[in-house]
């Protein structure tokens, strides 16, 4: 059986409401470490519980916390990324529906072990009607006591608002988020300085995801060695998976990290297989930036052991054989998809989201786009493919922000492995417009 | 293509548009929010209102009148409304259908549901229709990847689209029966 600590109540009637999230335990958290613990203790915790950012990055959310700066008399900020956009996740949408007081009790929470006297909820502009879900929860709190002024009594201030943007991946990047809420174009700041010494209007500023902020409540109840047991190794805890694509069953799980990738697909818990009898083709394991993986490297790494669902399983064999757990955002492929066709689909999107800063991402995004597209519609010659190596090469690490690899990743890895693919639509361009390649070959191991 | 990078603005209201008392209250909320002096910050909460109170979309007149209200320079507003994809800086439809074509929602179909609703509307995405109903456009992945394919029209997410849904949700706006 999964275990779920998040999603623990998601099905009860009227859990989006304070009173029954109340009667279910909620706000616990606040009460403790508002009453027990001091802000370092609470930070220790989310340390010993192993955390890491669910955003995608996968960064060790006590770790990014300690980094805060804290001079004297400077107010800092917790910002929450509610920005979700990369393709592929909608996991944090899920649980803002359905259960909106759990991330406000972990902003109180965590506001209070950062030292935030005023915290923001940045939401994408699209999600406008969560935006009214957290508004009216955030009220219910605010009328019971749990935010505003001297909370329980203990002297402790807290304001919590929620912020749209309005419409641009790019405002995920959290320097980008940042000039977002200051109402700015959302272009990335140069790091350093990094947000936790000059953020939000110059003062030090904490951004994490939706579901690393909800975590800490579980973590405060527990305690973090608790939390810590839960998943595998380094992977701890449970993650929030949106599961796309060609299944039986998508949508969003929690899952306990260390499962099988072949329990999660197949399993009758989770997703129970690929749709219409048809096979499995290939995965995006954790949203359209990360690499792409071919059926024969979904289940098994490349030296043949099971895949898991943990950061380091799905890594494993590096960009060379694996890809990453990314948002959770896993997407899968049938036999009837093209792979060309889908890769140049994610090109148009970095096409469209890059913020048009940095010139290798700029040009090169659109590059991508345009050569992908002639390749997929039968116009293509075997130079472009390499010459999509060539720009891969020139915008990835050359940007002031990630979207230039995220962009660069996918198109690099889909070569890497469906080359064949590639090269039929040059050769066989008449065939290729008509119908789809089917699974690419295991290549036989060189040894 | 590459939305976030250079759009023109030319398009006009002819009346200065003015909020009423009720939206008038509910942006001094919003600017209440932010510490004296960053009222900036609200800025595009207050361009989804405009937008939402003067008919869909963003005019020169409605961003002037946007600058004053925050007391910021008028190029700060379009330079914001021109950045954020969910700005419409022309006209639009009463109803903007906007159709997600990104990987997920391809791999189960968008495209044909795409194609269906021109054919229905008899318009290209990008187009509105000649009575000023609907206009079409695709978007960048909204979010709603497990329940694909979708569309957004408003604050609302229609998932799991087929022909026959997309008969029906065309059917409900037209006799403007909203309530989904």
């Amino acid at each position: 059986m999964g275990r779920r600590i998040l999603l623990e109540h998601d099905n009860v009637s009227g859990i989006e409401t304070y009173e029954v999230y109340r009667k279910q335990g909620g706000y616990r958290s606040v009460e403790k470490a508002i009453k027990k613990m001091s802000p370092e203790q609470v930070v220790e915790e989310v340390q010993k519980s192993g955390l890491r950012g669910r955003g995608g990055a996968g960064f060790p959310t006590g770790m990014k916390w300690s980094f805060i700066a804290k001079p004297e008399g400077v107010p800092r900020y917790l910002l929450c990324n509610a920005d979700e956009s990369e393709p592929g996740t909608f996991k944090d949408r899920y649980l803002m529906e359905k259960i909106p007081h759990l991330l406000i009790e972990g902003m109180i929470v965590s506001s209070y072990a950062l030292g935030c006297n005023q915290s923001y909820i940045y939401i994408r502009g699209e999600y406008m009607w969560i935006l009214d879900i957290l508004e009216k929860a955030i009220a219910e709190a605010y009328a019971n006591g749990w935010l505003g002024k001297n909370i329980l009594g203990s002297g402790f201030n807290l304001d919590l608002s929620v912020a749209p943007g309005g419409g641009a991946y790019i405002c995920g990047e959290e320097t980008a988020l940042i000039e977002s809420l200051e109402g700015k174009r959302g272009n990335p700041r140069i790091k350093p300085p990094f947000p936790a010494v000059k953020g939000l209007w110059g003062c030090p500023t904490v951004v994490n995801n939706v579901e690393s902020i909800a975590a800490v409540v579980p973590i405060v109840n527990d305690g973090g060695e608790e939390y810590a047991k839960i998943g595998l190794g380094k992977s701890t805890g449970t993650k929030l998976i949106s599961a796309s694509g060609n299944l039986v069953r998508p949508g969003v799980y929690e899952i306990e990290m260390g499962i099988t990738v072949e329990e999660f697909i197949y399993g009758d818990e989770w997703c129970r297989g690929i749709a219409n009898g048809k096979k499995l083709k290939a995965c995006v394991p954790g949203g359209s930036s990360v690499p792409i993986l071919p059926h024969y490297l979904v289940c098994k790494t490349a030296t043949g052991e099971d895949r898991l669902m943990t950061y380091e399983s799905l890594a494993d064999g590096g960009f060379a054989s694996g890809s990453m757990l990314g948002s959770g955002g896993f997407i899968v492929f049938d036999e009837d998809q093209c792979v060309v066709r889908n890769t140049w689909n994610f090109a148009r999107f970095y096409a469209h989201e890059s913020c048009g800063q940095c010139s290798p991402c700029r040009e090169g995004t659109g590059w991508m786009e345009k050569v992908l597209n002639r390749l997929e519609h039968g116009q293509g010659n075997m130079r472009d493919i390499d010459l999509l190596a060539e720009i891969n090469k020139k915008i990835e690490g050359n940007t002031i922000c990630p979207l230039g690899d995220a962009a660069a990743w996918p198109v690099a890895a889909a070569i890497r492995h469906f080359r064949e693919e590639f090269e039929w639509h040059v050769n066989d361009r008449e065939t290729s417009q008509k119908r789809n390649y089917g699974l690419v070959k295991e290549p036989s191991p060189i040894k | 293509m590459s939305s976030h990078k250079h759009t023109p603005i030319s398009a006009r209201h002819t009346e200065k548009p003015s909020f009423n008392a009720e939206q008038m209250a509910e942006v001094q909320r919003v600017i209440a929010q932010y510490p004296e002096g960053k009222s900036k910050s609200a800025l595009i909460r207050i361009l989804h209102m405009a937008e939402e109170a003067f008919g869909g979309w963003l005019s020169i007149e409605t961003m002037d009148y946007v600058a004053e209200i925050l007391k910021i320079q008028p190029i700060e507003v379009y330079e914001v409304a021109t950045f954020y994809t969910m700005f419409n800086i022309e006209p639009v439809g009463k109803y903007v259908f906007e159709v997600c074509h990104t990987g997920p929602c391809m791999l189960v179909g968008s495209d044909n549901i795409i194609t269906y609703i021109e054919n229905k509307l008899g318009i290209k995405v990008g187009e509105t229709t000649k009575d000023g109903l609907f206009t079409l456009k695709t978007a960048e992945c909204l979010g709603a990847c497990g329940y694909a394919p979708m569309l957004q029209c408003g604050k609302i997410f229609h998932e799991h689209l087929t022909p026959e849904k997309v008969d029906q949700i065309i059917e409900a706006y037209r006799s403007g029966n909203t309530n989904f």
